[in-house]
């Protein structure tokens, strides 16, 4: 393999990597909004919730934004055919998500409950809609989406708005949406205390159990949907645009890779594991573990999306041979190149002092310290 | 083939979009610098004065602050959605800052701002000082990147077009980095975003000291603010003069614009202080001028001399009537990419690719041109002249009335008398919207003066918009209107109420009016 090739599965790894991360760490700050205003039933237990996350909402959202940009750096035609193509769905993502940090920082500024309660509605708004859109995405690569290019690549999207809420897109998008559930009930449990313990574990062992039934279905479901296959193309590591190759529809074609590399059946089999142990961690009250997890079942099912699709990113329906793969649609060698090795510094980096923020706000959140804490959301 | 309308209110929504954005962006740049200033004297000194100083700021900083980082969200994502063709076609050059600035900055800012709120009680005055300053890194280094990316697009260096992909690509990112457009413009809107800060922090601590309240805190805040706002305030102005030397260099059309200079004429020339610029007639009524100051301030010399308008419409005939040859050569490569004829025709004329694209406008079928559709195109190279040339007099005169009222600051503050200068205190209240309009301004000069490209004279805006419905356009722009608008109002309702609670004391009671033992105790110490 040569090193534009290379370097172009690097960046389908770290892609991978990215969007793992911002499903963990955006994903449980989500369920934490999703879930508010059930595991807090007053205002004082809604705080105690907001506040466990509120040092961290921020930094974790950057893996969202470092997500988008790196799709842009790396992969610049997928990053504007899709969310030119999905441009109604990512409104919508885009409107719910900057209700999210107003919500935090405005929420407790004033005293009066109805104002509270509206900016726990826009938490909620903003922690659901994200995560159904983010799987409900997933869901429509499977099952390509209408575009086609010009000549100078150009980028038409042909479908409607309803087109892209689909049942299996549907199905992946409440799977996703269960699975930032169950992060944020169990970060819920690792910051609370008592009854809203109580209520987050419970929470937790459902979004398990509604996690796994759902990426079972899906599973099933995608064995006999058509899959995609390239028939020719100027292969890896060629500068191309995507209008010179030919792409066939093929029934079971998302499971070759599966066939080809049974190895890579331990993907699903590490989602299931994660759900599983991470619904028995959450009932033994274990819920440190449980996070890990539930990071471990995200990791599975991503990977396994990402297997399955391998080496497409976005499969056009109408148009199959235009379909982008990431031999296609990637930057060049040099943009790649430079853009690993800032990663390889900066990663680690962020890695280490995320980990410093949590370990100095470590331990449970109080309701007495937040009635002493000014800052507190 | 795009369709106009849809091009026309991608723009608008972008324009809204950003100097949405760019009202918060500035404000946060310069008080995460001077919260760190504060604090570090409250290290120093170890005196609580200057933490309840500090604590006090950084709510109002994080009422902006969370709009800011909201309305970033929208200006990543409106490349996409807004701006296909652009994302794709200059992706390669223009992502990569993007990204960086989330590993290297943006990072850094938003997980530190968590501890810099939540970590008073957790972190040492040392270690919180260190968060503090990294915030302020954050951020600072947030805007370094996000204008090295649109430094890209007023002066493409370190990229080429590649047939093959259809695209521009990068060849050199130390070229793209050290761009001077990048580095004149990063230190001229960082440190006017410290002016922002400096006016904002002297006009509230103004308003107190009016109203007779928190006095010990509104008097050291005030002296701090206006020291700042002096030394950026002069700062801000020499990088703008640098910029306009960079700047007219790179861009003659948005010089000429900027300048309302319709003809090209002999060294020395005379300054345009104030005209009515007419785009139709092409000339200036009721111009007053300044003899020689035009040659002085944009060629630092008497003799130099910068083309006109007329001049540099005729040279973009030339160059439009070179690139359509590129244009034609690149559609056969796009069936073709290794038909020998066409890379050569392509390679011979590819530096004029870009004004190819400005008359394909007119001329979807470029082998279908007409002398009239290339004059047409040639006439659109040229921005529109009335609203570039005003902004830019508007923000010079804002910068030059903010010095005037810094120095005057720093005079009476040095001397003790300012809050005996009611009239000085009332004017430093009123001062506050000033340098966010000022900013305002220097986007549109910057942006607007750019037109008719995205990326000058590599892609034109007409051919960066996505292929949408109009339809679409105006549901994503009444979305975008409804939501700030709620978000501004509440956004300046709870500045406002924040402001007029003033800070806490020190025993957690809201503090009224300062007792006169306070006062005199803060005379004694001042």
């Amino acid at each position: 393999m040569d090193t534009y090739a290379t370097l172009q599965c690097i960046w389908w790894l770290l892609l991978g990597v990215l969007l793992i991360a911002l499903a963990v760490m955006v994903g449980m700050d989500m369920g934490v909004g999703t879930i508010l205003r059930y595991v807090g039933r007053s205002d004082v237990e809604r705080r105690v919730a907001l506040n466990i996350i509120g040092p961290h909402w921020d930094g974790n959202q950057v893996w969202f934004v470092l997500g988008g940009g790196a799709v842009f750096a790396a992969f610049p035609l997928i990053y504007a055919t899709a969310f030119s193509g999905f441009y109604v769905v990512m409104l919508l993502l885009l409107w719910s998500m900057i209700m999210r940090p107003l919500g935090f920082e405005y929420r407790s500024k004033l005293p009066s409950q109805s104002w509270r309660n509206t900016w726990d509605w826009a938490l909620f708004i903003s922690g659901l809609v994200p995560m159904v859109v983010f799987g409900a995405a997933f869901g429509n690569l499977f099952q390509g989406v209408p575009f086609y290019f010009e000549w100078n690549v150009t980028s038409h999207y042909t479908g409607s708005f309803l087109a892209l809420l689909n049942p299996f897109a549907i199905l992946c998008g409440v799977l996703s949406l269960s699975l930032s559930v169950l992060m944020g009930s169990v970060t819920v449990m690792n910051g609370a205390e008592d009854v809203i313990y109580e209520r987050a574990r419970g929470l937790a062992r459902t979004a398990a159990i509604v996690a796994m039934v759902l990426f079972a279905i899906g599973g099933v479901w995608v064995h006999g949907m058509p899959g995609y296959r390239i028939a020719r193309a100027p292969g890896a590591g060629v500068a191309q645009t995507p209008l010179q190759q030919s792409v066939t529809h093929a029934d079971g074609a998302w499971l070759a890779n599966f066939n080809a590399h049974p190895l890579l059946w331990a993907l699903p089999l590490l989602g299931f594991a994660g759900m599983l142990l991470c619904l028995l961690a959450a009932n033994a009250r274990r819920s440190h573990l449980a996070w890990w997890l539930g990071a471990l079942a995200w990791l599975g099912v991503i990977a396994t999306a990402g297997a399955s699709l391998f080496p497409f990113l976005l499969p056009s329906s109408s148009t199959p041979d235009q379909s982008l793969t990431i031999w296609n649609s990637s930057s060049s060698q040099l943009t790649l190149a430079w853009m690993l090795g800032f990663a390889l510094v900066f990663v680690p980096l962020i890695i280490w002092y995320t980990s410093w923020a949590f370990y100095v706000m470590r331990g449970k959140v109080s309701a007495e310290r937040i009635a002493n804490d000014e800052h507190a959301y | 083939m795009h369709d106009m309308t849809v091009v026309e209110l991608s723009r608008l929504q972008f324009a809204l979009t950003a100097l949405y954005h760019f009202l918060f962006v500035p404000l946060t740049l310069g008080m995460s610098f001077m919260l760190a200033a504060m604090e570090t004297v409250y290290v120093i000194t170890g005196r609580d004065i200057y933490k309840h100083i500090v604590q006090f700021w950084s709510k109002l900083f994080l009422i902006n602050f969370a709009l800011g980082v909201a309305t970033g969200l929208t200006m990543e994502f409106e490349f996409g959605t807004n701006w296909s063709f652009y994302s794709s076609f200059v992706g390669d050059i223009f992502g990569a800052p993007l990204a960086i600035e989330g590993l290297m900055a943006f990072f850094l800012e938003s997980t530190f701002v968590g501890l810099m709120v939540f970590g008073w009680d957790r972190l040492r005055p040392g270690q919180h000082l260190a968060v503090t300053y990294l915030v302020a890194l954050g951020s600072n280094l947030s805007a370094l990147w996000i204008l090295i990316a649109n430094s890209f697009m007023q002066m493409p260096e370190g990229a080429h077009f590649n047939p093959a992909t259809m695209r521009m690509e990068l060849t050199s990112l130390s070229e793209l980095i050290f761009s001077h457009d990048a580095q004149a413009k990063f230190v001229h809107t960082s440190i006017a975003g410290y002016v922002t800060a400096a006016v904002f922090v002297a006009g509230v601590s103004a308003w107190y000291l009016l109203k007779n309240r928190h006095v010990e805190l509104a008097r050291r805040s005030f002296r701090m603010a206006v020291l700042f706002g002096v030394l950026a305030t002069a700062g801000v102005i020499t990088l703008g003069d640098a910029l306009g030397f960079v700047g007219a260099q790179a861009q003659p059309t948005k010089l000429a614009a900027m300048e309302g200079l319709w003809k090209t004429e002999p060294a020395p020339m005379p300054f345009n202080l104030i005209a009515f610029p007419s785009q139709t007639y092409q000339t200036n009524y009721g111009a007053i001028q300044v003899p020689y100051a035009l040659s002085l301030l944009v060629t630092h010399s008497f003799t130099g001399s910068v083309p006109g308008i007329n001049q540099l419409e005729a040279e973009a005939n030339l160059r439009i009537r070179d690139g359509i040859p590129a244009v034609a050569a690149l559609k056969t490569l796009s069936t073709d990419p290794d038909d020998a004829g066409a890379q050569a025709i392509f390679h011979a004329h590819e530096k004029n690719l870009g004004y190819g694209f400005l008359v394909q406008r007119y001329a979807p079928d470029i082998s279908l041109v007409t002398d009239a559709q290339i004059d047409a195109a040639a006439h659109d190279a040229i921005p529109q002249v009335a609203p570039v040339f005003w902004s830019f007099r508007l923000m010079v005169a804002f910068g030059l009335a903010m010095l005037a009222y810094f120095v005057l600051a720093v005079i009476y503050t040095m001397r003790n008398i300012v809050e005996r200068k009611r009239w000085f205190l009332l004017v430093a209240l009123w001062m506050i919207p000033v340098p966010f309009l000022a900013c305002e301004m220097g986007w549109l000069v910057a942006e607007l003066g750019r037109q008719p490209w995205t990326v000058f004279g590599v892609l034109p805006t007409w051919m960066s918009a996505s292929t949408h419905s109009v339809g679409y356009m105006v549901f994503s722009l009444i979305g975008f209107v409804t939501l700030y608008t709620a978000f501004i109002i509440v956004e300046m309702y709870l500045m406002v109420r924040t402001i007029r609670r003033g800070p806490d004391d020190i025993h957690g009671a809201p503090a009224s009016h300062t007792s006169q033992a306070e006062r005199l105790a803060g005379y004694a110490e001042g």
